[in-house]
Formats: structure tokens, sequence, C-alpha cells
């Protein structure tokens, strides 16, 4: 392939090859390093994922026993949170994209961003070992409750090692987009006049920071209980299996907000580029965005109603969770309204937007069910629930990557890829996401568990569907990196703005070079200053 | 940007007269254990605990002659900190 | 461009304060954690903690209590000669505080044998065998403190690596920015022994 001349695909170190781009601190080339991990983790997970709908195809055995769908589950939910859709957006495009967007020459702490690449290849391989070594693959599910994550004899230790080195990774990403927020914009570039992709970097970096270290020191008394019984958790020593729910959803709910808020932030930035207009309401979004963060602190008890707390809990949480809502649908009323009366370009970042729409206004009303008591009793720990969250994480988090792969892809590669095999890829994406999914809304409101390999004959139909759903999703996905793959080599040359964004990384070339700017720009207008058509 | 950030000096004698604020909270908070408290006991510990604490975030750690964000930055972690143990006693306490 | 921490012109000392308190925050955080188990076990056994809490020995902690705050102002002061220029008082306040840190970690050593000898350690048969807010405090007491005395390790390691650099005149007047964030990190430090001191020392 050939090296795009003057940009930081050239080498300027000592080193070459490899070597010159895991030693690299520029934040351009670690995006790229987590781009291509992260999309190896997905494709591993998302194979496990495959592999688990096949055995769900049929009562009974299929594939696979019950002890082998436990390890699958379990991997296929710690692969996919810990290493695709948590570090996912941060890490890729708030890598590649931060700096440039508030015209800024990198981060703040370029070393430590590189070592947080190098601290989440460790986590992972460690993670990853637990599936090799002598006791087996953990089947915890990715949730590790207590007391069965002391209990089991298998490789939980790994497991849990490797998210805690995957956390510290995560939070010091968090510290270093907070302290380049607040120290690298641009001259002229006021917070009220920072894009809404880097406010949400924002917002999900403070969670990132406060929210980690207490999943962290779950996971060390989890190792404590393992190896030096400190009983915390543990109800024959007098400790509490709740308290374990407690910390860990303490953190584990301020993460979904890690991985929607940047999500949320690349919608904000592609429809007011494809309506050729300016985003509704900024200064709402801006807010909203901050609320999200905060309030969505204190709703983690919402994941467990049936674990037995006090009706004040369960009041408290609830009422909280419908709170946090309110933020959320706020950004969809002026995402809407920012694409009323535009002029509307449909390209393959807008089939992303479009859709991310539809499926997050589904996985967020289904989050409505799960907040309300009643109806939640009903539907824990059923097909509902993964319904639900696959909606909202895969479809909210996931609909917005493929939009900010596509949107961003000139830019970072300098090639276009070729969009009616984006298009297509999406078309057949998409038929598969509804068609994977849905069913799984109906099967749980008729009661078929969760983390089940075998389910009552009732449940056979809607699981047929669904399984095939899979099979049509994985080909969509196929065709979507396939094309982006090949594009990346043998596409046609993009131009410096092939969308006609207005925000800063616009105006450098692509790929960008390697200090990003020549001089630092200064910036006098607000972002998405389209003229009032 | 700058290599270091304007700084007022704090004189070699306001740390002496801090630590000795510490240490006569630290045996107050001894003394105070000879008493019958009973469930104020954790409160009267934790009370000493936070001013001894408050002297050194404001003095030690300088954020009484700091720019204010930093103060914000320490009140806001720990509202956050302080609300979720609330918030988690809105389980334990009503049980 | 490669953050260099030298007197180069792009050395930013606002980004590297505020870098090390987010550090900070997730310490706090992180300890918070263990706070709130203790909270919630200590509620559910207030009686087997009272008890629980006669067997630690008040003086040791009182002592190491007076240590680390003394430490605290040693290194605070260690930040005034430094800007004063004074490299040699730099030098011998950073070596006290280091030195008091040791000294409580020798102190913690002696603690812990004692109880140890006494076979209260997690996982023992004799903690095991006490009623569950007993096994419950010695489990929180060895983790907390332990996980302390891990934080008081790296900080010693951390002003040892910045007393070379002001030995070396790396760290000066006119750029002692890691002085700073160092001693940041032993207040914390601090900070977290007095909130573990009160809640396993003086609840009996």
């Amino acid at each position: 392939m050939s090296i795009p001349q003057g940009s930081f695909y050239e080498n300027h170190g000592k080193y070459k090859g490899i070597l010159a781009w895991i030693t690299s601190t520029d934040h351009k080339r670690i995006g790229l390093l987590y781009l291509y991990s992260i999309m190896t983790a997905f494709m591993i997970a998302a194979i496990l994922g495959l592999l688990m709908k096949i055995e769900l195809i049929a009562p009974g055995k299929t594939i696979m026993d019950a002890k082998t769908y436990n390890g699958f589950f379990t991997l296929h939910g710690i692969t996919m949170i810990f290493l695709v859709v948590i570090p996912g957006m941060p890490a890729i495009f708030g890598n590649f994209m931060l700096p440039l967007m508030i015209g800024a020459k990198d981060v703040a702490f370029p070393r430590l961003n590189l070592f947080s690449w190098w601290l989440y290849v460790l986590g992972a391989l460690v993670a990853i070992s637990s599936q090799f070594m002598g006791g087996g693959p953990p089947d915890t599910g990715w949730t590790f409750y207590a007391p069965y994550s002391f209990r089991t004899s298998t490789n939980m230790l790994p497991a849990v090692i490797g998210a805690f080195i995957l956390g510290f990774s995560s939070i010091l990403t968090g510290l270093n987009f907070i302290v380049t927020i607040h120290r690298m914009r641009a001259p002229g570039m006021s917070w009220l006049k920072m894009p809404l992709f880097p406010w949400a970097l924002y917002g999900t970096a403070w969670i990132q920071l406060l929210a980690t270290p207490i999943v962290g020191i779950t996971l060390l008394m989890v190792v404590g209980e393992r190896l030096l019984h400190i009983g915390f958790f543990d109800p024959s020593l007098g400790g509490d299996p709740v308290l374990y729910q407690h910390l860990f959803w303490i953190y584990s709910h301020p993460a979904v907000y890690i991985m929607i808020l940047p999500a949320m932030g690349v919608i904000s930035e592609i429809l007011p580029t494809f309506a050729r207009k300016s985003i509704f309401g900024y200064k709402a979004i801006v807010i909203s965005t901050m609320l999200i963060a905060i309030v969505g602190y204190f709703v983690w008890g919402h994941h467990m109603y049936t674990a037995g707390m006090s009706s004040t809990a369960l009041f408290a949480f609830s009422f909280l969770s419908f709170l946090v809502a309110i933020p959320s649908a706020i950004k969809v009323f002026n995402w809407l309204s920012t694409l009323y009366k535009g002029s509307i370009h449909i390209e393959p970042p807008f089939y992303w937007a479009a859709s991310f729409l539809f499926v997050f206004m589904i996985g967020g009303l289904s989050g409505l069910v799960l907040g309300s008591l009643a109806t939640d009793m009903h539907v824990h720990d059923t097909a509902f629930v993964v319904a639900h969250f696959h909606y909202i994480i895969f479809g909210g988090v996931g609909f917005a990557f493929f939009g900010a792969i596509h949107y961003w892809f000139p830019k970072m590669f300098g090639r276009m890829y070729d969009k009616g095999w984006a298009t297509t890829g999406w078309i057949i994406f998409f038929i598969g996401f509804v068609t994977l999914y849905t069913p799984m809304f109906y099967l749980g409101i008729m009661g078929m568990p969760r983390r089940y390999f075998d389910y009552l004959p009732e449940f056979h139909g809607g699981n047929i569907v669904s399984s095939f759903g899979a099979m049509i999703l994985i080909t969509g996905l196929a065709i979507i990196i396939i094309n982006l793959v090949r594009s990346a080599r043998f596409g046609a040359k993009a131009e410096m703005n092939p969308w006609g964004g207005t925000t800063l990384e616009w105006t450098v070339p692509s790929p960008p070079p390697h200090e990003n700017f020549e001089e630092i720009p200064a910036v006098t207008q607000r972002p998405y200053h389209y003229p009032i058509i | 940007m700058s290599t270091t950030e304007k700084h007022h000096i704090v004189r070699y004698r306001t740390y002496v007269y801090i630590l000795l604020a510490l240490l006569t909270f630290t045996g107050l908070s001894i003394l105070v254990t000879s008493f019958e408290l009973g469930p104020l006991a954790v409160s009267a510990a934790l009370l000493f605990a936070t001013f001894k604490t408050t002297l050194i975030f404001m003095y030690f750690m300088h954020l009484k002659f700091d720019q204010p964000v930093y103060g914000i930055m320490v009140s806001v972690v720990l509202l956050v900190f302080v609300a979720v143990l609330v918030v988690t006693f809105l389980d334990y306490s009503f049980r | 461009m490669s953050q260099t921490a030298t007197h180069s012109d792009s050395f930013d000392a606002t980004a590297s304060k505020i870098g090390m308190w987010l550090f900070i925050f997730t310490e706090m955080l992180l300890f918070g954690g263990l706070f709130i188990v203790y909270s919630v076990i200590r509620f559910s056994h207030q009686a087997a903690f009272h008890l629980a809490a006669e067997e630690l020995d008040l003086t040791i902690g009182a002592i190491n209590t007076v240590i680390l705050l003394t430490s605290s102002m040693t290194v605070a002061m260690s930040v005034t000669s430094m800007q004063y220029g004074n490299r040699k008082l730099t030098l011998i306040l950073i070596g006290t505080t280091i030195l008091l840190g040791l000294v409580f970690l020798a102190n913690k050593y002696f603690e812990w044998s004692l109880k140890i000898e006494h076979g209260l350690y997690p996982g023992s048969a004799i903690l095991q065998g006490f009623g569950n807010g007993d096994t419950l405090f010695f489990g929180l007491y060895f983790f907390m403190t332990g996980l302390h005395a891990l934080h008081i390790i790296a900080g010693i390691s951390f002003l040892g690596v910045v007393m070379s650099r002001v030995a070396k005149g790396k760290i000066h007047a006119g750029f002692f920015a890691h002085l700073e964030n160092g001693a940041l990190y032993w207040h914390l430090v601090d900070i977290i022994w007095i909130f573990l001191f009160p809640l396993f020392y003086l609840i009996t």
C-alpha cells in the first residue's frame, strides 16, 4: 500500500514497520492500533454470538453442551463489554479525532496514551488466557456474581485480573481526555464553541475516571475472596452477595453511559453534516450530556430489582431510572429537529445515523419496561433483557460506530470506500439485526430465560427466526468489513472534506500530517455553522 | 502554558501550625472513645477525620491557594461518592 | 510530538497538576469502594465490630497516625523549600518523609506479625471459626490496611524518584511540578489512613 506523502503514515522515529506503530505516541496511530485490536476482539465475540444462536436454533443440545454454552456467553459478554464497547468509541475515534476537532497537535499525555493501549493489549491477553488454563473457561457470565464467582472451579482469576487491567486502561484514557479538553483547545474555542463529539468524550471521560475504580476494587475483592476468603460477599462467612451486586453495578451502569455518550456525540456530528443544517439545541445537548453522566450514577439498582433490596431502594432506583431517560429523549428531539427542513444528503453515514434513531428508540423504550418495577418482575433475566441491551448497545453504540467509521474513514485512510457496497452491507445488516433481536422481546415476555442453552418447545419458533437473523446479520457485517478493508488499500483517493463538514478535522489533509495542523487554527465561529437556507 | 504555575509560597510556619492542629484533632478523637457515645461514636470519629482531611486538602495540598477549578473538582468527586454511599444505604437501612 | 518532561516550552505545569489530581480522584474512589463495603458490613454487625476492634493495638495505630501526619508536613515543606531554591533542605525534607514512611511500614509489619502469630489472618481456621462479624472485621482490616500499605510503597517509590531528580538538578525552583505531584500523592495516602485509623482502632 502506498504511503500517503506527508501524512502520519510516514515513519518519523527511529523504528520501522510494526515497531514504528506499537511504539508511537501519535494519537492517530494509537487510534488505529485500537481500531485493529478492537475489531479483532469484536469479530471473535461476534462469532461466539453466532455459535450461541446456532445452539439456540433448536431446543436441547444442538452443537454444544450446557457447560460450553455457559463459557460462551461469559466470554461473549466479557469480550464485547470490556474489550469492544467500553473502549470502542473513545479509544478509536476519541483518540484519532479529539485533538483534530479541538485544534490540537496531540493529546495532553501522549506517552500515557500509548501506555493505555499497551494495558488494553495486556488486559485482553490475560482475560483470554482464562479460556485455556486448567480449570476451564469462566462460566459465571460477564457479571461475575458472588458467591458463585468464588466458588466455581473455572479460571476466574485471569478473567477478573484481565478486567482489572482493562479498567486501568480506560481510566488513563479518561484522564488524558479530560486534561486535553481542559488545556488544549485552540485559541478562540471556548467551551461552548467546542463540537459535540468532544463534549460527549468529556462527559464520558469523567465517568471512566470516577466509576471504573469502583469495579476495580470490587474485582480485587473477588480475588480476595478466591485467594484469602475475606468473606465480604460470602454468606457462609456473614457477608452479603447483594453487596457485590451493588458495587458491581455502581460501575457497570455508568459504564453503559461510557458506551452511549460518545455514540450520541457521533450522531450529533453526522446529522448536521448530512442535513446541511446546524444542530438544533446545541446547549440542550451539552446539558443533556452532562446530566446523563451525573444522573446515570444513581440508577444502578434497576439491575437488581429481584435481588432483595428494600422497597425504598426499589422505588428510588425506579424513579431515578425514569429521570435519566429524559435527557436522552431531549437529544432525540433535537436530532429530529436538526433534520427538519434540512437539506438531506443521503450517504452511508446518514443511513447509519438515521437507523440509529430507530433502534435507539426501541432500545430506550424497552428500557422503560425494565425500569418500571411491576413489569420488570416478569421480564428480569429473560430474553427481553437480552433484546433490550442488544438494541441499545449493538443498535445504539454499534450503529453509531459504523456511522463513525463510514464518516471519518476518508479522513483516517485518505481513501473513499465503495458506497454501493456500504449501502448494501447496511441494508442486509439492518434486516439481520431486526430479525435477530425483535423475537427476543416476545420470547422474554412469554417467559424464556436468558443464559440457558435449552428452552421449552413453545419458544422454538421465535428462536428459529432469531437465529436466522443472526446469520443475515453476520453476512451484512462481512460485506461492510470487507468493503472497508479493501477500500483502505485500493479505494479512490479522498479529498480533504468529502462530506462538507464544518468541524476542524475537515480542514486538514486526508490523511492528516503527523502534527495535524501546520498552524494551530484560531477559532471564531461556533461549530455546524451552515448558512440558514 | 508554563513550566510552573504562578505560586503563592506557603510558609514553613503555616505547615507546622497545621500539623499541630492535626495532632490535636487526633488526640481529641482518641479521647472521645472513652465516652459512651453509642451510635454517635462513628459520627464523632468521622467528624474529626473530616476536619483533618479538610485541613490537609486546603493547606498541605494547596487548594486554598490554587485556582478554584481544583477545589470544584474535589468537591464534585466527594459529593458523588457521598451520594453513592447514601443511595446504597437506601437499601440497607430500610430492609 | 511527544511530551517530554524537561524544561521545554511544551511542558504544561497546569496540565500536569490537573492530571495528578484526576489520578488522585481514582484512588479516592478505589478506597471509597472499600469504605462502602466497611459501612454496609459494619451496619449489619455493630456489636461484633466493637469487640473485634479491641484486638487492635491503639498505641501502634496512634503512633502510625502521628508518623504519617508529620510526614505530610515534611513533604509539604519540601515544596516550599524547593520554591526558595534550597536544594539541600528539600532533599532533607523528602528524605525525612520517606524515612517516616518506612517506619510506618515497619510498624505495620510488627502489627501484622502479632496478629498472624495468633492465627488471625484471612483464611485462617481461627478466623473462619469466629462469629461472622469478627471474620469480616479482620478481613476488612487486612484488606484495607494491606492495600493502603501498597500505596505507601508506591508513594515512597514516587518520592524516591523525585528525590533523585532533585539531587541531579532536574527538578528545581523553575520546574518542580513532579515534586508537587509526588507530594499530592503522599497527602492522599495520609488522608486514607486518617479515615482507616478511627474506623478500625477507635470504635471500641
